[in-house]
């Protein structure tokens, strides 16, 4: 099996499996990064969502023979002390439900933010529509990524 | 951190029984094996070196920090957050000296550990508040014994008493002597007008752990030595395993082993991806036991039954038959549901570690007692060999009651001695469901002299009665005739209960029923409903209805209100809807808009009485997080069966409601000191119903099965 060195939150990694290894598994099962998530496995519902080189990805479809030195971030990364705006204004507006989703709404949420600092309910309906929340928080997720939006 | 448990091992064992909570037990707790998994990040006091625990739920440091223990599994329905908050109101401590822990199972320790039904606020209630008090008491008993003085001199707040003479005691200096005091028999409760924490907005308790990633999920859970499982399930209803040949899935680097148990196939991985991989690579085939059911042979089998009278009625007031006979018009009509998957975000998975001394599970379960006992009964253990811990879970929906999932990974970690993470694909999730079971329903109203005389009900539903639970819901009771009739057709899909189970689908067919009935009466549907009210509270008919008239009319008064009801505007189409379900009263009306010639549901407006809101934002995440659920379904999911097996097997298939979907929806509770009662189910089954009416108003299309985009679609 190849060995590949990936660049996850400001770490190197070295890694030890398949060339078609999906990095969602990549991160959850080698890398001990558990917040991650796994919906469904086919980019349909945005829970395995990373950024790559700063571009939300879903870590699901995304081998690990095709990152090369792309840096990826998860959202263990997604700030060092939790105070990204977005995870701010995610406490403000008490956001989750069960929780499952969140981490893969805020990586899609912060992709968007870092493209567009002030997106428009639309641009929002657009950028979050590949995240399913089965528990439906909908409403909070938008009205804490406009929040976030102002303080950025 | 040290543990008091490991010094003060007798008192420990000491157990501590009290009839005081309702009627049940509070003993001694050992807190060894719990987990400090929701430690604010900023907790107020600091993390105390000795721990004191004074019964199931609370211990308190000497620093004053307290633990409460959260009993019932977390499902995304806020219990972890709101149930400590009734404990810590009665307490009097400050919310932010509180730290929660997720309990162990003990059903002797708590009452009813299950998430479902919308009862664990409803049934905790009670017992919560005695626990919070009982050891109020202890300390604050402590503090009078060591000042000699009386309970009058003195004041409790956030965890200090306070003299009349300016001395103070804080719980952490308390804390020793109290925990050895006997638990009181009688405690009193604050009055609803003094709460503190109750009615205030507290943050979720596993907020911090949501934001960063952290490991909270039984997705997330893993082991030194533990191997990674997933199973090959007959693909289709009806199917059993004839045989496989598995060399290639075995040749997956990562691959351990492949194997049969009971009908389904094993593969054992060092991590989830060669799983994964192997399991398109096993070769298995599968020999027809039993029949093949369809989609359409369901929707056939269950109109027949609509027509037919069952033999045991479920509820019977006047003489249906003869009412119907003398109307002088005979509204019917026919509404049908199909079956659902429940689709929760975080596939169903257990870990399992059998080995001879004991069985430890791990992992998202709505029902751990109900599943200790299965697991010890699958593999021939006594129960006390076996332990589950909860997780939080990735949704639950019902799903996770039927711990089949759980059973499975023990078997497993049976077979192969070793510790076992068994994950489910989504398409093993999707495939292999305990799926909401198809439903159909036929009403039948007749009118004599413009009055509504005659009111039939007949259900038809695979493996279960849904609305034979509940024959005696509104309007029963308002109508001189009426009766239920419900047929149960058995299949051999595995069905069960489904967020608001038997209300999910009735409640959109009753309330667009009544919407059209309304109609052909000629009068306003929220007047109609108001009428039917004041009937079944002047004159009730009958054997006694299960709803209370005041405050149906409370939530359908304040809706009509907040939406302005009486003077909508003729182009402004609103759809009405009220319903009453696990013990919760709800109105919801919703608002559509004419967009390129197509509905959109642009707002929904819902009133709800549950009684005290314990914690507002909890309670207003789950209302909308319902509304949306409900109107999701009613207008989205589809799911059918072709020879035994699912048509949709992940979420390109089966359609879910999105963000660009959500309308905006507004919230009202009504405000009440009444005791509280359910949440996470009660706001689903309503918004089917305002959704349709709405969509009738704006189109003049009724709208006779969900998923309601298929009937626009066909109806053009
Ligand atoms: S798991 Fe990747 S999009 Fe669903
Ligand atoms: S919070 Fe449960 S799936 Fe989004």
């Amino acid at each position: 099996m190849p060995v590949y060195t990936l660049h996850v939150n400001g770490q190197e990694h070295q890694v030890d499996v398949d060339a078609d290894t999906p990095m969602l598994w990549v991160l959850r099962d080698q890398l001990n990064l558990v917040g991650t998530k796994y919906g469904c496995g086919i980019a349909q519902c945005g829970a395995c969502t990373i950024h790559m080189n700063g571009t939300a990805m879903r870590s699901c479809s995304l081998p690990i023979s095709s990152v090369g030195d792309a840096k990826l971030t998860t959202i263990e990364g997604l700030s060092s002390d939790a105070k990204h705006p977005l995870q701010e204004a995610w406490r403000e507006h008490d956001v989750p439900q069960c929780g499952y989703c969140q981490a893969g709404q805020l990586m899609s949420a912060a992709s968007l933010l870092s493209n567009n600092k002030r997106p428009s309910d639309d641009e929002i309906d657009e950028a979050m529509n590949g995240n399913l929340c089965r528990c439906a928080t909908y409403t909070r997720i938008k009205s804490a990524i406009k929040t976030a939006s102002k303080n950025m | 951190m040290k543990d008091k448990h490991i010094e003060n091992k007798s008192r420990r064992h000491f157990l501590k029984v009290t009839t005081a909570v309702g009627g049940g037990m509070l003993i001694g707790i050992n807190w060894l094996g719990c987990q400090l998994d929701s430690v604010p990040e900023e907790v107020a006091k600091a993390m105390p070196n000795e721990w004191y625990s004074f019964d199931a739920f609370i211990k308190i440091g000497d620093t004053g920090l307290v633990t409460i223990m959260s009993p019932n599994p977390e499902i995304g329905q806020n219990v972890k957050t709101s149930m400590p908050m009734i404990i810590a109101e009665e307490l009097d401590v400050a919310w932010k000296d509180v730290i929660v822990e997720q309990a162990p199972l003990n059903t002797e320790w708590y009452t009813r550990q299950v998430a479902g039904g919308s009862q664990s606020i409803r049934q905790g209630w009670e017992a919560l508040r005695k626990a919070g008090a009982s050891v109020r008491k202890m300390l604050l008993d402590t503090a009078i014994k060591q000042w000699e003085c009386q309970a009058i001199d003195c004041t409790i707040k956030d965890g200090v008493i306070s003299h009349s003479d300016g001395r103070t005691l804080g719980y952490g200096a308390l804390a020793n002597e109290a925990s050895k005091m006997d638990v009181p028999e009688e405690v009193e409760l604050k009055d609803a007008k003094d709460f503190q924490i109750i009615g205030k907005s507290q943050s979720n308790v596993d907020m911090e752990g949501i934001l960063k990633g952290e490991p909270l999920f039984g997705l997330d859970y893993k082991e030194e030595g533990m191997v990674y499982a997933l199973a090959i399930r007959p693909p289709a209803f009806g199917q059993i395993l004839e045989s496989f040949e598995a060399d290639e899935a075995k040749a997956v680097s990562g691959v351990e082993d492949v194997f049969q148990f009971g009908d389904k196939i094993a593969i054992i991985a060092n991590s989830t991806y060669p799983a994964i991989k192997a399991q398109r690579l096993v070769k298995a085939t599968w020999k027809q036991k039993d029949s093949a059911e369809d989609t359409a042979y369901h929707s056939k089998t269950l109109l027949e039954h609509l027509d037919k009278k069952a033999k045991e009625p479920r509820r019977v007031d006047g003489d249906v038959q003869q009412a119907l006979k003398d109307a002088d018009e005979v509204l019917e009509r026919t509404f049908e549901a199909p079956f659902l998957p429940h689709a929760c975000m975080e596939p169903m998975n257990f870990f399992a570690d059998v080995n001879e001394k004991e069985i430890r599970m791990v992992g998202p379960i709505q029902t751990p007692q109900w599943t200790q006992q299965r697991i010890a009964d699958l593999l021939e253990r006594p129960v006390e060999q076996v332990t589950i811990q909860m997780t939080r879970m990735g949704g639950g929906f019902g799903r996770r009651l039927y711990g089949d999932f759980a059973l499975e990974a023990a078997e497993i970690s049976s077979k192969i001695n070793k510790p076992v993470k068994l994950t489910f694909t989504r398409e093993d999730d999707m495939l292999a469901g305990t799926y909401r079971p198809a439903s159909a329903y036929k009403f039948r109203a007749g009118i004599k002299d413009g009055e509504l005389t005659a009111y039939h009900l007949t259900e038809a539903c695979f493996n279960g009665q849904m609305f034979g639970q509940m024959p005696s819901n509104f309007p029963c009771g308002a109508i001189a005739n009426y009766r239920v009739d419900c047929h149960n057709i058995e299949s051999n899909i595995t069905t069960g209960a489904w967020r608001a189970p038997y209300a999910n689908f009735l409640a959109y067919a009753e309330q667009a029923f009544l919407d059209e009935l309304a109609e052909k009466m000629g009068k306003d549907p929220v007047q109609f409903r108001l009428d039917l009210l004041a009937k079944a509270k002047n004159t009730p008919v009958g054997e006694a209805h299960n709803y209370e008239v005041e405050k149906m009319e409370g939530v359908i008064k304040k809706a009509a209100e907040l939406v302005g009801w009486d003077t909508a505007a003729p182009n402004q189409h609103l759809g009405f809807c009220a319903y009453y379900s696990h013990n919760t009263y709800v109105a919801e009306v919703a608002e559509v808009v004419m967009e390129d010639d197509n509905p959109k549901v642009s707002k929904i407006t819902c009133v709800v009485d549950c009684g005290i809101v314990i914690n507002p934002t909890g309670a207003k995440n789950q209302v909308v997080g319902g509304i949306l659920d409900g109107l999701g379904h009613a207008m989205y999911s589809d799911f059918k069966f072709i020879d035994g097996q699912s048509q949709s097997s992940n979420y390109h298939q089966y359609r879910l409601i999105r963000m660009p979907d959500v309308p905006e929806v507004d919230v009202h509770f009504i405000e009440s000191n009444n005791d509280p009662t359910g949440l996470g189910e009660p706001t689903l089954p309503p918004a089917g119903g305002a959704v349709a009416n709405a969509i009738y108003s704006a189109t003049r299309q009724r709208l006779y099965k969900q998923p309601f985009v298929k009937e626009m679609e066909v109806l053009g």
